[in-house]
């Protein structure tokens, strides 16, 4: 960070020739500020290519997927990777990389979506307690205490044992788990954020509730989201491919890593490869975002605090 | 010879920015039995040099380029961390600025003080524990039989300060080096303070490094001034010769910075501007609990054009006071009136309409900008809110704006962090004048910088008070502040009005006990007058 | 404190008591009822099944009937293994998984704990990136991942270990310890090396210097105790997760355990087993969550002292 230097006089060397803002020298703002130091992470930099690159391949997968997915080859069974197929065949003879293309759109849409979904819910309902305050803050939080102290884990099982496996019903279960902690952080800091003279300031100058809102709390509120936003995607890509695994997840014929990989265990000592290739695919996942959870972290200077 | 005697020593910092020289080839002395003061603004170096004399900077980035310190015939640079490790809380003790931190939450105070004891003179338990009591009585704290046992959360600031003290003290050591051990705490707790440290380093005979940023401070104690800019010293000498003759520019800038005098007053008196009546603010604590009393049954006024001091210590409601007459928090009961409008009920546009006509300064310049925004945002946000300038005109008017309160037009488009903290309070007042006020609250405005640039602050303030024929309300802990700079004072304490009247008449003649107590406690009043 | 104890305890037992009602009618709501099974069943059968099952009655009287049992400490019936019932399971099951998540917990704490604090007393350098590239796998292998690799490594390849059962052959109780606790370890170790990177930036650390005490004198005694907080407080949430885990686990390694139980359950759609273990399940959880709770208060003497007071 550049400070303007001054020297034992505060009063700066007055250069009054500029008589047009444009002709001023633009300062760094904080997201440029941030964006320098992000830049300089080569781990989170690998993080942030490895996901474009990931989520380009789901988007493009019906176009430039190797092989179809429905196309088996019973006669040709479970080879190891080959020229014609890269990642090798399961025991049905399918191509694994088709498969791990197509199980990635469906693991990384549950991680999007559901975040997507948790965000919406928890960044409205922090934001609303934490301006709000007093006894309407303190009954919303209540809520998403007691909230917090139910073991999601099994009632997702549950939901998923007792309406089937419904991927909309999935996104819903994990959206609905993952928000919690959203809203704990978003109130945590809409209420730090309305405490500090720069909020006064805007109140003293008139300025109305949602112009305050918009200008002063969520550009400064964002930096936490991003990075706790980024940091939920790979708990909730786990949760789905441990739920996948149990077999309560994600059906055939629909696939994901998280299934890939409880079929590739089943078989891993004859066929290692349909172990190893979506472990890999779903690790190197989690590890970019990961990586880029952390830079952004450190880059946007966020504190370490849940709530 | 003397305790200490410190030979251009040289420390820096290689950070990513390249190397700053933090101490650069300072020399000094500190006998037994006398208190040297180091003064200097932050960035001085002053707390670097004596926290690497103990090793106790971070190495790296920090490194020591040079330069001996020899202490009892050891130079300390020289020695091994372990070797000086039974140098430090030994025969060489600390005492740090902030004493709400600097004592460990986790640990009872009784244990934190025999800790030294026990591992440097291998004392038992028992023995150490009676020491601690004896030490703890001595310093001030009360019953230190059953308070020993207490956790650090459980004393106000002053206590830990004499804990800390205390546990300074533990080892009789030869050295102390206090590191602005006053700058958090109230005036009257600071006098306290002082007095204590004065006591104790006469009975003991220990020679103290008493570093602050503040001359007048240690214009009752010290025997030695070291005067710090930049890495450099300045300027040293005996106490007498500092204050009354001093040589360098800079010294003599700071003793002109002590805000001294009272100011004149003209006699004519003029209507009312605000009228506060019986004004109680309570924050509420939720249902079972009482609430707090911030403020309790003040009624004041405020003459057009006067700029009114509201002196109080923490506590004392004083800034609450100011929010509750700008309405930025909710008042319990009582009446607000300004300018013959009644504040007190107003609501929506008519409210946002009053907002133009009194604004706010407040304490902290790092706190009080929107680090998202830029200098050109700040000031544009209200002139635009206000309709005062159109799009057309707004540069301009941004521009206008920093002319007046000396920020150079070229860094319109810098943003809060690339600013020092006198020049943020620049863009703060920019700020607060931009939807021409007739009425300005400004909340400690100059505590949270360096002296130097108080001074400065506080002359642009009535500059601009006069030339924008400005109504204030100057919120303030610093008596010497408020007298240089206000036509009329008034002591608040517990939420309460103690007494008011024109500056003269309170420094000449207070009629209540904690008046009298506050005056006494402003540092240096001996030597300044 | 104890006022604080018996507060949050207080406070549990809604909780429970909405997880036994939301469970109780989630389950009863699910589609087709129990005994609606590829066979045919002799309409007198299935009315006498259902009346050993009480679903006969109304669903009220069900309800309560079953809260009945369940202070009486009955979890009910399974449906699909007649005669057997859910405290028999969970009897045969729960000491098999307590031992393996104690195990795993151990293996947490331990790694985890010293990974973290060494990595936090040389931030920056190799003692501080190995032990945290380590967690950074820990953390993104999930279990069911490693579990396999790890018996493919260890069991298979290399034949160090067995792959299976739990108690049987020496040894066999390594790899599954080592799968669940793996991913805590990586957690414990980040929060306990933010924890402790925290506190020793504090001033008190610095007052601990200036008093001379030796560097480990100062982790121990000064910094270990709030640095560890977070980690006491993740403890709640790091049970539940080994709960989680062990479901995976006990079906990678074929252990007896209570989670093996509870997934074939689910697979079986063997409701009152599933409403059974879930009701005991969940209840464990909100005890160890209350417990972390009260355990990381405790540690903060402030807190302690704010709760001494609190009515």
């Amino acid at each position: 960070m550049t400070s303007i230097e001054n020297t034992g006089n505060d009063n700066p060397v007055p250069n009054n020739k500029i008589s047009d803002i444009a002709m001023a020298e633009q300062g760094t703002s904080l997201w440029k500020d941030a964006w320098a130091r992000l830049k300089k992470n080569r781990m989170a930099l690998f993080g942030l290519a490895v996901l474009v690159l990931f989520s380009l391949i789901a988007l493009l997968t019906p176009w430039i997927a190797p092989y179809g997915y429905e196309q088996q080859n019973l006669d040709l069974g479970a080879t190891p990777p080959s020229a014609q197929h890269w990642l090798g065949t399961d025991i049905f003879g399918r191509d694994l990389m088709t498969l791990i293309m197509y199980g990635g759109r469906i693991s990384l849409a549950v991680g999007f979506v559901a975040t997507a979904v948790a965000l919406l819910i928890g960044v409205t309902y922090g934001a609303l307690a934490g301006y709000v305050g007093g006894r309407t803050d303190a009954a919303m939080m209540r809520l998403v205490d007691i909230l917090y102290a139910l073991p999601f884990m099994i009632f997702i099982i549950l939901l998923m044992v007792v309406f089937g496996r419904n991927l909309l019903l999935l996104f819903l279960a994990i959206g609905m788990v993952e928000w919690l902690t959203m809203a704990r952080i978003m109130r945590s800091q809409v209420q730090a954020l309305r405490q500090q003279e720069f909020v006064e300031a805007a109140v003293s100058l008139g300025l109305g509730p949602v112009a305050i809102i918009r200008k002063h709390l969520v550009p400064n509120a964002l930096g936490p989201i991003i990075v706790y936003t980024t940091l939920t995607i790979p708990g909730v890509m786990l949760l789905e491919a441990f739920l996948s695994f149990l077999g309560l997840g994600i059906q055939p014929p629909q696939t994901s890593w998280g299934l890939l990989i409880s079929y590739g265990a089943e078989t891993m000592e004859e066929f290692p490869w349909l172990l190893i290739f979506p472990g890999l695919a779903l690790a190197l996942t989690l590890f970019s975002l990961n990586f880029l959870g952390d830079g952004l972290r450190d880059a946007l200077d966020v504190r370490s605090s849940k709530d | 010879m003397s305790l200490l005697n410190v030979q251009n020593l040289k420390v820096s910092f290689h950070t990513r920015n390249g190397e700053v020289k933090a101490v650069d080839d300072i020399s000094f002395t500190v006998e037994t039995g006398k208190i040297t003061a180091i003064i200097g603004e932050s960035g001085s170096g002053k707390s670097v040099a004596c926290y690497s004399l103990l090793g106790l900077i971070p190495m790296p980035p920090g490194k020591i380029e040079g330069g001996s310190a020899v202490f009892e015939g050891n130079d300390l640079l020289q020695l091994s961390e372990s070797e000086l490790r039974h140098i430090r809380g030994r025969d060489i003790a600390m005492i740090f600025q902030d004493p709400m931190t600097c004592l460990n939450p986790y640990m009872t105070i009784g244990h934190q003080l025999m800790e030294p004891i026990v591992y440097h003179k291998g004392m038992a338990k028992t023995e150490a524990r009676q020491h601690a009591i004896e030490l703890l009585e001595e310093v001030g704290i009360r019953d230190p039989h059953s308070t020993i046992d207490s956790y650090p959360h459980e004393f106000s600031g002053g206590m830990r300060q004499r804990v800390m003290i205390a546990m300074a003290l533990i080892n009789e050591p030869k050295l102390l080096i206090a590191d602005e051990p006053t700058t958090a705490l109230d005036v009257t707790i600071q006098a306290q303070i002082l007095k204590l440290m004065a006591d104790l380093q006469k009975k003991h005979s220990i020679g103290i490094i008493f570093i602050s940023h503040d001359l007048a401070v240690v214009a009752d104690i010290a025997d030695q001034i070291i005067v710090m800019k930049k890495g450099k010293v300045v300027e040293h000498g005996d106490r007498q010769r500092i204050f009354k003759n001093a040589q360098h520019p800079y010294t003599r800038a700071l003793l002109a910075a002590i805000p001294a005098g009272t100011k004149v007053v003209s006699e004519t008196q003029s209507e009312a501007l605000i009228s506060i009546r019986n004004l109680n603010t309570w924050f509420g604590q939720g249902k079972n609990k009482e609430p707090v009393k911030a403020i309790k049954d003040v009624s004041l006024d405020i003459r057009k054009g006067e700029i009114l001091g509201l002196v109080g210590e923490s506590g004392s409601g004083k800034s609450t006071l100011g929010r509750s007459i700008l309405r930025l928090v909710p008042i319990t009961s009582g009446s607000i009136s300004f300018d013959g409008i009644d504040l007190t009920e107003m609501e929506g546009q008519s409210l946002k309409k009053m907002r133009s006509r009194m604004q706010m300064i407040f304490q902290d310049p790092y706190a009080s900008l929107n680090p998202r925004m830029s200098v050109y945002d700040t000031l544009a946000e209200p002139l635009l809110l206000h309709k005062i300038e159109t799009k057309k005109t707004v540069e301009q008017g941004v521009l206008k704006l920093m002319d007046d309160v000396g920020l150079a037009r070229g860094f319109v488009r810098k943003y809060p962090h690339e600013f020092s903290g006198g020049q943020r309070q620049r863009i703060a007042i920019g700020r607060a004048l931009a939807t021409r006020p007739e009425f300005i609250v400004a909340d400690e405005p100059v505590s949270a910088l360096d002296v130097t640039i108080q001074a400065q602050i506080l002359d642009l303030m009535l500059d601009l008070g006069k030339e924008y024929g400005l109504t204030m309300l100057f919120v303030s802990h610093d008596l010497a502040v408020v007298k240089h700079i206000a036509d009329r004072i008034v002591v608040l304490y517990k939420g309460e009005i103690v007494e008011q009247g024109s500056g003269k008449e309170l420094f000449e003649n207070p009629q209540q006990e904690y008046t009298r107590q506050l005056l006494q406690s402003i540092p240096g009043r001996a030597l300044l007058g | 404190m104890l006022r604080f104890i018996l507060l949050r305890l207080l406070q549990a037992i809604p909780v429970i008591l909405v997880v036994i009602t939301v469970t109780f009618f989630l389950v009863r709501a699910a589609p087709g009822g129990p005994f609606d099974s590829d066979k045919a069943v002799m309409p007198e059968v299935k009315a006498a099944l259902e009346a050993q099952y009480r679903l006969d009655l109304p669903m009220s009287q069900q309800y309560f009937a079953y809260l009945g049992d369940l202070a009486k400490g009955d979890f009910g019936p399974s449906f699909k293994y007649p005669g057997r019932d859910v405290n028999e399971l969970i009897s045969a099951g729960l000491p098999v998984t307590a031992e393996l998540g104690a195990y795993a917990l151990l293996v947490a704490l331990i790694l985890g704990g010293l990974a973290g604090i060494m990595a936090a007393l040389k931030p920056n350098t190799a003692q501080d990136y190995i032990p945290m590239s380590f967690a950074m796998v820990g953390i993104c292998m999930p279990t069911f991942l490693l579990g396999p690799l790890l018996v493919l490594v260890f069991g298979i390849y290399l034949e160090w270990l067995p792959v299976a059962g739990w108690g049987d052959i020496p040894g066999d109780k390594i790899l599954p310890s080592l799968t669940l606790g793996a991913a805590y370890a990586a957690y414990i170790a980040r929060l306990g090396r933010a924890g402790m990177l925290e506190v020793m930036s504090q001033d008190y650390i610095r007052t601990a210097r200036a008093k001379g005490l030796p560097e480990w004198q100062i982790v121990v005694k000064h910094a270990l105790r709030g640095g560890m907080i977070p980690v006491v407080a993740f403890l709640g949430p790091a049970f539940a997760g080994l709960l989680a885990g062990s479901f995976v686990v006990e079906t990678i390694f074929q252990i007896p355990g209570l989670g093996r139980f509870y997934v074939q359950a689910a697979f079986n759609r063997d409701y009152t087993m599933i409403l059974g273990t879930t009701v005991f399940l969940s209840t464990l959880i909100i005890l160890f969550n209350l417990l972390a709770d009260i355990l990381a208060a405790w540690m903060n003497p402030r807190l302690r002292a704010q709760l001494g007071e609190s009515k």
